[in-house]
């Protein structure tokens, strides 16, 4: 057999099963159809109000109704408390995560399986399910209408907790010996062997609860009634919502803007997020 | 007992040590997922507090308000609908997504980016655009069917097509996410199946139907039984597109929830109507631990 034939049952090889040109160009119209109703939000949003639903090339581009949205409602004070709320949502879940994560992972103690299926009760069950009854939890402390109380039902995290403990399990404890060896105490071994191997798993959990606590609407909207608690999703509900004939052209802009952290972030690490999503979702 | 890591330190000592490392997540897990699931069944048992009167025992009096509130069956029929409509829909959609993208197709990257961008978006500012596209006269919808030379049509204000209308948002969200899945097992696979199946000659369709569909079983149901959770609890873009109407036409159960419990504040009936949805929940799960879970692996 001769090289060349080699090279051509290669390429057979290959091109078995390539999609065709009816496939690319079914596939290039849904993801056209896809993203169409993003690319006109951003039309939208920058560009003067006559020009929303006209579409001429030669329309000016403006970032005054960003200026206008911004003027009319007090995003800044939304931004913080996202920014505030997500921060301390994901600190504290890996904090306590950790630390459950290594006793079902390492420790044997009576108890032990009741307790993780406890853990996983809230995989189904999530907190925005009973929503009623957490809200008089947070009426008796007190808490309504604080960053503290949008956070405090997500902080214990199951999915988070189920994916360190897979992660630990795998590795190897001939590792956690030698560092006890040396003197370690348990903390110590945790901080020093585990959380380091366990790295893409937190990038993971990370990327997740970030994005799913900034796009989160339904509890914070029960939870908080006023700007000063209120996250973005909820402020741009309540600034799309008022009847005051705010127009599409600054709803839109001041939707673009509410996405754009996520959005920008996403289109520099897609492969991060996508992975992340996935390895967070397949468990 | 304790482990053979053990580093001295007596049973008990071991035990108590595990447990001070639980106790801060499980209290709170207890305190705002397991308290609240038990009360919520407590609380559907009694009458709301209103004033200075407290909660009464009053049976199954929540429940028979429920069995005889038309709203309440009107979402149940429309979250039936929703689900039926969004799970095969994005999940279908997901699979050919995640087929395209598998390939070596013109485009490829950017293909994926288009169908995954709407799932980082938050659903609030998703129904925002949708509702410019849906506007009756000017929405970009509209613009299309008028060049078409159709008449006008206020998609989110008539009871005939709300629901579909909030349906199409909640699988366009979806169809992204779920194709990672999709995309991630097909990727997985050897490539020694896809020649095996070029030197025998099976015809594309007879490779998709006879190779990677069924190795494709154990992601679809894992898949699937997240597209129904979702269905349950997808109810944040009726906030800005229909807010339920017209007319129930497009409620779900978690937004009649949430009317109930925070519009009208019968938080007694709310809680009837969460037990319901816990119990759907709770079914889903037990489905997928004893049915699926044994029969789906291949391995």
């Amino acid at each position: 057999m001769n090289p060349s034939s080699a090279t051509t049952r290669g390429v057979q090889r290959l091109a078995y099963n390539e999609p065709t040109r009816l496939d690319a160009l079914a596939a290039w119209l849904l993801a056209l159809l896809w993203i169409l109703p993003l690319v006109y939000a951003f039309w939208t949003a920058f560009h003067p109000a006559e020009y929303a639903t006209r579409f001429a090339l030669n329309a000016p581009l403006t970032l005054d109704n960003f200026r206008r949205a911004w003027e009319a409602a007090p995003f800044a004070r939304y931004f913080l408390n996202t920014t505030l709320l997500v921060a301390m949502i994901l600190a504290v879940q890996l904090v306590l995560a950790t630390l459950a994560a290594y006793a079902f992972a390492r420790y044997r103690f009576r108890g032990r399986n009741l307790l993780f299926g406890l853990v996983l009760v809230q995989l189904m069950i999530m907190p925005d399910i009973v929503v009623v009854e957490n809200y008089k939890s947070m009426v008796r402390l007190g808490l309504v209408d604080t960053l503290l109380a949008i956070g405090l039902p997500y902080f214990s995290s199951a999915l988070a907790i189920f994916l360190l403990r897979q992660t630990f399990m795998g590795i190897p404890k001939e590792l956690d010996e030698a560092a006890r060896v040396e003197g370690a105490s348990a903390l110590q071994t945790l901080w020093r062997v585990y959380v380091p191997l366990a790295r893409p798993v937190y990038t993971a959990f990370a990327l997740v609860s970030v994005s799913y606590h900034w796009n989160n609407f339904l509890w914070p909207l029960i939870v908080t009634n006023s700007p000063h608690a209120r996250p973005l999703t909820v402020g741009l509900q309540v600034f799309s919502s008022v009847d005051q004939g705010v127009d599409w052209s600054v709803i839109t802009a001041a939707t673009v803007m509410t996405s754009a952290p996520l959005l920008v972030a996403f289109l520099l690490f897609q492969r991060q997020f996508v992975q992340s999503f996935m390895r967070a979702g397949i468990k | 007992m304790a482990t053979p890591l053990a580093p001295g330190g007596s049973v008990s000592h071991r035990a108590v040590h595990a447990w001070l490392l639980l106790l801060p997540a499980m209290v709170l897990l207890a305190a705002f997922t397991h308290w609240p699931i038990v009360s919520t069944l407590f609380d559907s048992f009694h009458s709301t507090p209103r004033g200075g009167k407290p909660a009464v025992w009053v049976g199954l009096e929540n429940y028979q308000v429920m069995a005889a509130d038309p709203v309440f069956w009107q979402a149940v029929r429309n979250n039936l609908w929703f689900a039926g409509a969004t799970i095969p829909l994005s999940v279908g959609l997901a699979l050919v997504m995640a087929l395209w993208v598998n390939e070596r197709i013109a485009g490829r990257a950017f293909l994926r980016m288009a169908y995954f961008t709407p799932t980082v978006l938050p659903m609030i500012a998703v129904a925002n655009i949708w509702l410019f596209f849906y506007t009756p006269q000017y929405g970009l919808l509209e613009q299309i069917t008028g060049a078409l030379g159709l008449p006008s049509h206020n998609w989110l204000g008539s009871p005939s097509t709300a629901l579909g209308a909030v349906t199409v948002v909640a699988i366009w969200k979806e169809a992204g996410f779920f194709m990672i899945f999709y995309l991630a097992a097909l990727q997985g696979f050897s490539p020694s199946l896809r020649e095996a199946a070029a030197i025998e000659g099976a015809s594309r369709w007879y490779f998709f139907r006879r190779v990677q569909w069924p190795l494709l079983m154990p992601t679809t149901l894992f898949v699937l039984v997240n597209a129904f959770i979702n269905a349950f609890r997808t109810v944040d873009h009726l906030f800005i597109l229909t807010r339920g109407g017209p007319n129930n036409a497009s409620t779900l159960l978690l937004y009649h929830l949430y009317e109930v419990g925070f519009s009208f504040w019968d938080t007694a009936y709310a809680s009837a109507i969460t037990v319901v949805l816990v119990v759907v929940l709770v079914c889903v799960a037990l489905t997928q631990f004893f049915l699926l879970d044994r029969r789906v692996h291949y391995k």
